[in-house]
């Protein structure tokens, strides 16, 4: 356990989610990170370094190492 | 007189860029004291078109009750706009990521110029309508209320016209009625009222000078009862709207007795 945790610790890179720093498992794709956040990914829209990442992309689009993401979603406005 | 009906003003409907509304009231979504109430007030104004905004995701409460639980958006359509934006840049970059989010591009247009008044900055304006409908969007915009500024709009691809009738959440109705029939009477698109009304009368005043339709949002959100307000907006537009298709009399300096002056005793 402890040395999967120490493998683990290892394969993470660095990335910005709404403006914050964050480390994250490497290997992921954009709709796992999503998930990871909680998220659901069918809910939101991702932008990945200022590009807007096409929904029906989001699963297949790895989340790399010094990547700059915006998630956004509806809320009530005039 | 045709045999029109009173109940042909039930069909009344409008159009804007190929989409077929019945309702001319279009309600914001902000400034409500909860979702359920947002939605109580939704169904109370009848509209069928409602303003969102788009915003970063609740990262640290990721359980928090989201707006699309409660107003369904296969049911209700979704207008995106850009509000709290002040560059051209800004706002296309939301509406693009409003249309990944949703699928929409009937799109809410809107750049601020300055805090204070949150009056509009055209040249910004026109600047991301020509952007947006390059990029395939349907952009309804909010505008100053002058007829210049609006045509540049139009041939610009605005799909709709949506100039202020005094600035947003101020409740201080319409200002210049004069501009707002100026941008009817040239306009080859839909003109609505967006912004400045503060309550029932200010909606039935724009629609009786014309306009397809009235959006708001604080008249209603900030009422005593947000809910009988949204009654009261929706009963507004169609009756300034009716009284708009009706035809008002003519204006007279004096009176004119109702009652015939042959037969006095």
């Amino acid at each position: 356990m402890t040395q999967r945790k120490a493998a683990l610790a290892n394969d993470t890179i660095s990335v910005r989610v709404n403006g914050e720093h964050r480390r994250v498992y490497e290997g992921l794709s954009i709709a796992d990170l999503t998930r990871d956040l909680g998220l659901s990914p069918d809910k939101v829209a991702v932008e990945r370094n200022l590009e807007v990442v096409p929904r029906a992309k989001l699963a297949e689009v790895m989340v790399e190492d010094g990547d700059d993401f915006e998630i956004v979603t509806f809320v009530g406005g005039g | 007189m045709t045999g029109k009906t009173a109940n042909e003003s039930d069909r009344d409907s409008w159009t804007v860029a190929g989409r077929t509304f019945t309702s001319r009231l279009i309600v914001g979504t902000g400034k409500y004291s909860d979702f359920a109430q947002n939605a109580a007030a939704l169904e109370a104004s009848g509209a069928e078109i409602v303003t969102v905004a788009v915003r970063r995701v609740n990262v640290s409460d990721p359980n928090a009750p989201m707006l699309t639980d409660f107003i369904d958006p296969r049911k209700v359509t979704y207008l995106p706009n850009t509000a709290g934006c002040f560059t051209a840049d800004e706002a296309v970059r939301t509406l693009r990521l409003a249309r990944e989010a949703g699928g929409w591009d009937l799109v809410k247009l809107e750049v601020l110029g300055e805090a204070r008044t949150l009056y509009p900055d055209m040249r910004e304006t026109l600047k991301a309508t020509e952007t947006l409908v390059a990029e395939g969007f349907k952009p309804m915009v909010y505008c100053v209320d002058d007829p210049i500024a609006a045509k540049q709009l139009e041939e610009a691809g605005a799909v709709a016209i949506m100039p202020l009738g005094a600035p947003i959440g101020s409740g201080l109705g319409i200002q210049n009625r004069v501009t707002i029939r100026l941008i009817v009477e040239g306009s080859g698109v839909p003109v609505l009222v967006d912004a400045g009304v503060g309550t029932a009368s200010d909606a039935a005043v724009a629609m009786e000078l014309g306009c397809d339709g009235v959006l708001m949002n604080t008249a209603i959100a900030e009422a005593k009862d947000p809910i009988r307000m949204a009654r009261a907006m929706k009963l507004a537009v169609e009756a300034g709207r009716n009284a708009y298709l009706a035809g008002r009399m003519g204006r007279r300096m004096y009176a004119d007795p109702s009652s015939p002056l042959a037969g006095l005793i």
